[in-house]
């Protein structure tokens, strides 16, 4: 029986880390949220690897941060380890990545969840929808709660129809044995979304005491670890290390010997899997040339002996998965803790989506992460943020934020999973953002907390802490810019000899001077030219002024883009009017519906001549 | 609205008469300005009125003449398109127009796309929506029929040198890539490899468009000038090349006063063939003025062919006349009479004043040495583009014009290899793959991340 459980302007379904997003966005920004879950114990899980950031995504993190949003400071409170990665391959690939005590990221999410006005934690598995008028209205639990709503912001994870596939032992689940989520495909069909299926798979966790770290190579973290959000205090917490070992030529004969037995061969696994995280048996069969893959051995918390196996997923059969494991140098006497799967799951094809993340036909309605068909922490915290953020904004009434591709790795994302087409769980590469010089993880916050601040998620703290960085950094800017050294300077000549750069010839700017590679800011300290800087400030002079040629040349490209960007295309368009259009373009403009000629240039199908045509169409348009 | 600068040929190619440049947007006039040098003084564009006609010539980087042309303006909003307009009407037909065009895009206008003359022209309320309709289906029609041509000459005998400079691009990018995308799973950057493909890939866009000039050249032609001092027998070898009594030949000094020009076919190439005055100092009026312009078209000539007279013997005069031909490689020397016993003139003294020339030794009135002379011509105009095997390889305007880009940011990345950080690589590696993708039709970005996946093993 159906009974009235209650009144909220936005109900989250799943608490992932998409959904712990969305909830808190939604109830900062005033609105009375509830947050369903299907395990209270599972909040924020971490059900792959235990890390958290790297290329791409720690831009993504650093991002949401700027936004206003908790992955950053909740990896803070939780890391174990911080490395940043690229270090020497240019400050738009540099990276900073986390190794995470899962346990205490979940405590440290359900804390902050727990502690937020405005928002409601239920544990309840939401079965069916209910839209009235293409809206969205109420959502209704498996044991009969019928919550009344402005907005939903699914955020399933992996859980929809979820099925485990270990070698020929199957079942129903979600990610770490949970119960999967089984009714609401049915009512998502019901209500006219089209679901495809992926797959994604995880490895066997180890016993930390059965393994012989003397022979593996040891992976410290950072002397001085940097931390992810803005606001985070600095990071003192002793760090934990990983440990890399290889799989040897032994290992891919077990493989090779089961592989009879390897469901991805024998056709039981149908769902589409990422290339970038192949199973280890896909790795051994494609690349059987090579006799050795890497394979990280990482911790997966301070109080617990659980050790996670990077790269060594996969979905052979307990037996061989423990045979596989011995054969691996350091891993002679290893105990198998949890055993690696491969999970199957609904997802909806984000073709179906606005930029907003709203679904298009169902108003009020909006999905983010996994279901979306996306895979990594990251990727789901993010679009979790801007679901969050624009249900709140749908039930204010007010206009969606929409993130754009030379602002942030945000935009690029949810823009790229609207446009293309989506064959594959979609994972962020720093190479998919055109204008990635100036989408760094260090700047982040100087692009994006002014938006922030302006939906209402940054408070006052964090508000004030920017607009002091900025003034800060203007006039250090001012001062290096201000301030130079003509030949006649006896202390700069005699520097820039002991540092082997070459001698002055004119007067030359610091700014300028600071464009020689070997030349840094910390030689303007050491020298006592000025005043020691803060690392932020120090980081953000020296990379504006030594990239500044590139930097300039990426802002042209914007440029040119954003003229295309800020042609919008009504919503009402009807394709079927415009004359002139190619019939494929005019199909996928049909399924698209782009809402500036920017986007619909980027949509596969669609040539400079069918935008021209489409030009004359508005602009006949707005004549009449 | 602020819109960006085009220009495009506006006659339709093949049709003869006078070739139009058209160019529209805000600044036009002033841009043409910089390379437009007007017959009379003070009549720079600049200073023009609307509505005017200029004569003058549009000139290279080096100050050389590309064409003479006559140039009309318009001002916003009394144009076609509504915006500022220059117009070039090129005298030499086809190819000066085309050479102009390209002269008119080097200054950074862009090379306008199919229709959008017309498109701005009605997003300027110049015409209504039914005549830009109009427009558009036949801009839409000849651009899928052009597409489809267009492709098929990237297809076909061509096909393999687009694939392995797109392969070696993909490549490269990807390389780079999966190194900032994936370290862990890559390790470092191959630097070498990456050099090695962006180098052999800028040859393939090199050996393109010199394919794509070879092309050219078979259906436009090159000139030729003869050029010498009087008596060497000049008007002789016209006729002999001709194969017909044009020019008259005397045994008097200075019998040629004016430039003969005539069409000549030679292994295929159509040839424009002029023969000259010969030069020397003198006071005749005439004379002075026909060696005035034999001069000029010496320069303006792709080749030249300089003849010697044995009986005569070599001379200050041959000299002063070598030293001063511009771009010696263009030069074939044609040392003649080797039919007559009394030879003035030795292989040594040739070697010593034109060391490095092409020399061909020949008697026109035996017909000793034409045959290699006709040879001479050819290897040298292969010589200056591509191997001889694929001639009939042309690439479009627009095609030239994303090969070229596409080479500047290959080379751009070349030069900056090892010296900035890789994401900075990038941004110029993204520009090259982006315009190779316009010739193709493809979607390179996609693909060289496709192609990451498939080269490495990726997993971390
Ligand atoms: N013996 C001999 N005489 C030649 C040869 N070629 C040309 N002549 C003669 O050289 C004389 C000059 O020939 P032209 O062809 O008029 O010479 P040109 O260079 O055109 O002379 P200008 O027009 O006066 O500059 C004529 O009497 C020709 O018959 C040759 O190969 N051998
Ligand atoms: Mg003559």
């Amino acid at each position: 029986m159906i009974y009235q459980a209650g009144n909220f302007e936005v109900v989250v379904i799943g608490a992932g880390h998409a959904g712990c997003e969305a909830a808190l966005a939604a109830a900062r920004m005033g609105c009375k949220t509830l947050l369903c879950t299907l395990s209270m114990e599972h909040i924020a899980l971490m059900p792959c690897n235990p890390s958290i950031g790297g290329p791409a995504k720690a831009q993504l993190v650093r991002e949401i941060d700027a936004l206003g949003g908790e992955m950053a400071i909740n990896i803070d409170k939780a890391q174990i380890q911080m490395r940043t990665i690229n270090t020497g391959k240019g400050p738009a690939v540099q990276a900073l990545r986390a190794q995470a005590d899962k346990q205490e990221y979940y405590r440290e999410m359900l804390k902050t969840l727990l502690a937020q006005p405005n928002l409601d934690l239920l544990m309840a598995e939401i079965e069916d929808l209910e839209i009235k008028q293409g809206r969205v209205s109420a959502v209704i639990t498996k044991t009969g709660a019928r919550f009344q709503c402005q907005a939903v912001v699914i955020t399933s994870g992996t859980y929809l129809k979820g099925r485990i596939i270990i070698g020929d032992v199957i079942y129903d689940g979600g990610p770490g044995n949970q119960f999967p989520a089984q009714k609401l495909s049915a009512s998502l069909l019901n209500h006219g979304i089209e679901l495809g299926r992926f797959k994604t798979g995880t490895p066997p966790r180890i016993n930390r005491r059965s393994v012989d770290f003397s022979k593996m190579i040891e992976q410290p973290g950072d002397d001085r670890p940097l931390r992810f959000s803005f606001m985070s205090p600095r990071i003192k917490r002793p760090q934990l290390s990983c440990w890399l070992t290889h799989s040897t030529p032994r290992t891919h004969q077990i493989v090779m010997d089961n592989i009879d037995r390897a469901p991805m061969f024998t056709g039981v696994i149908k769902g589409r899997g990422p290339r970038y995280c192949p199973s280890f048996e896909d790795k051994v069969v494609r690349f059987s040339h090579k006799d050795a893959h890497q394979l990280f051995i990482e911790p997966e918390g301070r109080f617990t002996d659980e050790m996670y196996v990077q790269g060594l997923n996969t979905s052979l059969p307990e037996d061989v998965q423990i045979e596989v494991l011995k054969s691996i140098p350091g891993l002679e006497k290893v105990r198998i803790m949890r055993t690696g799967y491969a999970i199957e799951y609904d997802y909806v094809p984000p073709s179906q989506l606005k930029l907003s993340l709203e679904i298009k036909q169902i108003e009020g309605l909006f999905t983010a992460g996994q279901i979306n068909g996306t895979s990594g922490y990251e990727e789901a915290a993010a679009q979790g943020l801007v679901a969050g953020i624009n249900a709140a904004l749908k039930v204010k009434e007010k206009e969606a934020l929409i993130l754009k591709r030379n602002e942030s790795f945000i935009g690029v994302l949810i823009d790229d999973l609207v446009n293309k087409e989506i064959d594959e769980p979609y994972r962020l590469l720093t190479s998919r953002a055109e204008y990635r010089l100036l989408l760094r993880q260090d700047n982040a916050d100087i692009r994006l907390t002014p938006k922030g601040r302006e939906i209402g998620l940054v408070d006052d703290r964090r508000w004030e802490a920017f607009n002091r960085k900025m003034e800060t950094l203007e006039d250090t800017r001012t001062l290096f810019q201000l301030n130079s050294f003509t030949p006649a300077h006896r202390e700069a000549a005699d520097f820039l000899k002991q540092k082997g750069s070459a001698p002055l010839k004119d007067r030359i700017s610091w700014w300028d001077l600071l464009k020689r590679p070997e030349i840094s800011v910390s030689d303007f300290e050491e020298m006592n030219w000025i005043e020691p800087l803060d690392e932020e400030i120090a980081e953000q002079i020296q990379i504006q002024s030594k990239y500044q040629g590139y930097i300039a040349k990426q802002q042209e490209q914007v440029k040119k883009f954003e003229k295309l960007e800020n042609r919008k295309i009504p919503e009402e368009i009807d394709y079927d009017e415009v004359y002139g259009l190619a019939n494929e373009a005019r199909q996928r403009l049909k399924a698209v519906r782009p809402s500036s000629m920017g986007q619909a240039s980027r949509i596969t199908g669609v040539n400079p001549a069918d935008i021209n045509v489409l030009y004359i169409f508005l602009e006949k348009k707005r004549r009449n | 609205m602020n819109q960006d600068i085009i220009g495009a040929i506006s006659t339709p190619p093949g049709e003869g008469g006078i070739a139009i440049v058209r160019i529209s947007g805000e600044g036009a006039i002033e841009k043409i300005n910089e390379v437009f040098y007007p017959k009379a003084k003070g009549k720079e564009l600049i200073y023009q009125k609307p509505f005017t006609l200029t004569l003058g010539y549009i000139r290279d980087e080096g100050q050389g003449m590309v064409d003479e042309v006559l140039v009309s303006l318009m001002k916003s909003p009394r144009s076609y398109t509504g915006e500022d307009m220059v117009e070039i009407n090129c005298h030499g037909g086809a190819l000066a127009a085309k050479r102009c065009l390209e002269r008119v895009l080097s200054l950074g206008i862009r090379l306008a796309q199919p229709g959008e003359f017309t498109q701005r022209a009605f997003l300027n309320g110049k015409i209504d929506a039914v005549q830009a309709e109009a427009v558009i289906d036949i801009i839409r029609a000849k651009t899928d029929r052009g597409l489809k041509l267009a492709l098929k000459q990237l297809e076909g005998k061509n096909s393999q040198y687009i694939k392995s400079m797109e392969d070696n691009i993909l490549e490269a990018n990807m390389l780079l890539e999966a190194s900032l995308d994936f370290s862990e799973d890559v390790g470092d950057l191959d630097y070498e490899r990456v050099r090695e493909l962006l180098q052999m890939s800028r040859d393939g866009i090199d050996k393109m468009l010199k394919a794509g000039e070879l092309g050219d050249i078979y259906k436009e032609g090159i000139s030729v000038a003869i050029c010498g001092k009087p008596n060497v027998g000049k008007s002789s070898l016209l006729n002999a090349l001709l194969g017909k009594e044009r020019a008259i030949v005397t045994d008097v000094p200075g019998t040629t006063r004016d430039l003969i020009e005539e069409y000549v076919n030679i292994r295929g190439i159509p040839v424009r063939i002029i023969d000259t005055a010969g030069i020397r100092d003198t006071s005749d009026l005439v004379e002075k003025l026909g060696i005035n312009r034999a001069k000029q078209a010496i320069k303006d000539a792709d080749l030249i062919i300089l003849v010697l007279d044995v009986e005569a013997g070599m001379t200050e005069e041959d000299i002063r006349i070598f030293q001063e031909l511009e771009n010696k490689e263009r030069i074939i020397l044609l040392v003649n009479k080797d039919d007559l016993l009394e030879k003035k003139i030795k292989k040594e003294d040739i070697e010593l004043h034109f060391s490095g020339i092409d020399v061909i030794w020949a008697s026109i009135k035996e017909d000793i040495g034409i045959q290699s002379l006709a040879e001479m011509i050819e290897r040298k105009v292969m010589a200056g583009l591509a191997d001889g095997e694929q001639l009939e390889f042309t690439v479009s305007l627009r095609q030239k014009e994303l090969l070229k880009e596409a080479g500047q940011y290959i080379q751009e990345v070349l030069e900056a290899l090892e010296l900035v950080p890789l994401d900075c690589l990038g941004v110029d590696m993204q520009n090259a793959l982006s315009s190779l993708g316009q010739l193709t039709g493809k979607d390179l970005k996609e693909e060289s991340i496709d192609r990451i996946f498939r080269e490495f093993c990726i997993g971390k």
